[in-house]
């Protein structure tokens, strides 16, 4: 296990110390230290079965450690939940999306509603105005697809639903369980470019994937964990 | 706060509301029960009669049963489970939308449809209040019950069976109350003491459920992975 390239001095965020986890006879990860401070970004790495996804999930409390102290910003995650999750912006392999709702509704019942729309005629826009979930869906490439339940969309276009809260809450650490799966170029630059604003604007990213993504002007750090024992 | 229970009820109603035979199965079942009753003793007046507050009362604990499954299994299947474990709304709030808006579909229903099977089975006008305000009471008590023991059985394969012997022993006192209650307005004395006592059982079910339940899901969602 390795960490490269320098520290960017920014608050430090989360801190998981001598962190250990066994799944069934195999131990994934022995008394590993991890850490993540604003402006940056952590990738963790490794092969199939590493333990990527049991770490990400072990640092939000998702998942059980058998040993270790996962720290937000100082003070244990589990006496602070509240504060925690209201900073936090977690993306499994499972989207969240339920297939009888469509996208919209889909957005609002995991991040509730948007913003009141300014009144349609004094801010001279028609009344057909999207809100900003909507916008954010069309950014997304989904702007043909607001009413149609999500069952009928391919599992890129559900993986872009669930990415639209990227840009609907503004949360401080995200953590991204394999972004980029089923996503197309234009999915994956889009996912690349929230990650270096997020990083740039203060907030810090965690994220695992298999794909080369070409993060630029941020700190980007690689935790590489070894085959589980 | 209130913003989110709302949030979490409209979403359930919604979703539910569009796969009909979710909220159907539990009202079909409880009419298909009842009826066979007639079929199977004979359609002696008296005998119904003596018996219809127990019949009503057990379909509708085997009907509730039957539709607790579902409760979190949709939102297990498809992550959004975790996303409610790690939102800002307390867990115990968004179980209590989930229980309210699963009360609306599938307790609901059977309560309103519930003074037609009574005259089917000629149980006495004057008790078909007391049906109804005990069937109220009880199906809310018994969602609340059944949420604990689907929390804790959501992950498992066939949690079905495990599901129903974990809650079973816990809705006996609905069971009893509810159809003694019946039994004493049909005979013509008051019902006022058991009815009193199922409410108190509603509400250590509200105080108490929403937080057990939401104690299991995190345990449920911490076993994922």
């Amino acid at each position: 296990m390795s960490a490269s390239s320098g520290r960017v001095a920014g608050e430090l965020l989360l801190e998981g110390r001598e962190l250990s986890a066994w799944r069934g006879e195999s131990l994934l990860f022995d008394a590993l230290d991890v850490s993540i401070v604003a402006g940056e970004v952590l990738q963790l790495a490794g092969p199939n079965g590493s333990g990527k996804s049991t770490l990400l999930r072990a640092l939000i409390g998702l998942s059980e450690l058998d040993e270790g102290e996962v720290m937000w910003r100082g003070k244990p995650i589990l006496r602070q939940r509240d504060t925690f999750h209201a900073e936090l912006l977690y993306l499994g392999h499972k989207p969240g999306i339920n297939g009888a709702l469509n996208p919209l509704e889909n957005l609002r019942a995991l991040v509730g509603d948007p913003p009141r729309m300014p009144d349609p005629v004094a801010a001279g826009t028609t009344s057909t105005a999207l809100d900003a979930h909507g916008e954010a869906l069309l950014e997304l490439g989904l702007g043909s697809r607001l009413d149609i339940p999500c069952r009928a969309l391919s599992a890129g276009q559900q993986r872009r639903v669930a990415l639209a809260r990227l840009r609907l809450q503004s949360r401080t650490l995200w953590l991204l369980d394999e972004p980029l799966t089923a996503l197309d170029s234009a999915g994956h630059e889009w996912v690349r470019r929230c990650i270096v604003e997020r990083a740039a604007t203060g907030g810090a990213v965690i994220y695992t994937t298999h794909q080369k993504l070409a993060l630029e002007g941020v700190t980007t750090r690689v935790l590489e964990l070894s085959e589980a024992a | 706060m209130s913003g989110d229970f709302r949030r979490v009820v409209a979403r359930d109603l919604r979703v539910s509301v569009r796969s009909a035979g979710q909220w159907l199965n539990p009202l079909v079942f409880f009419v298909i029960v009842v009826t066979l009753f007639p079929l199977g003793i004979g359609p002696a007046p008296a005998m119904l009669a003596r018996i219809a507050p127990g019949v009503l009362w057990i379909s509708a604990l085997l009907a509730m049963l039957l539709s607790f499954e579902r409760l979190f299994a949709n939102d297990h299947r498809d992550g959004t489970l975790e996303q409610w474990v790690l939102a800002d709304a307390p867990l115990s709030l968004v179980v209590l939308g989930k229980v309210t808006a699963h009360w609306i579909l599938s307790g609901l229903p059977l309560v309103l449809l519930s003074p037609l099977l009574g005259v089917l089975l000629q149980l006495p006008f004057e008790a078909l209040p007391t049906l109804i305000v005990s069937l109220t009471l009880g199906t809310w008590t018994l969602v609340l019950i059944g949420a604990i023991g689907a929390a804790l059985t959501v992950g498992v394969n066939h949690g079905s069976v495990l599901l129903s012997l974990l809650v079973l022993p816990l809705t006996v006192p609905v069971l009893i109350f509810g159809s003694s209650a019946v039994t004493a307005a049909a005979e013509g004395f008051a019902a006022g003491a058991q009815l009193s006592l199922m409410a108190a059982m509603l509400a250590a079910a509200l105080a108490l459920a929403p937080w057990t339940t939401a104690a299991s899901l995190r345990v449920t969602v911490a076993s994922d992975g």
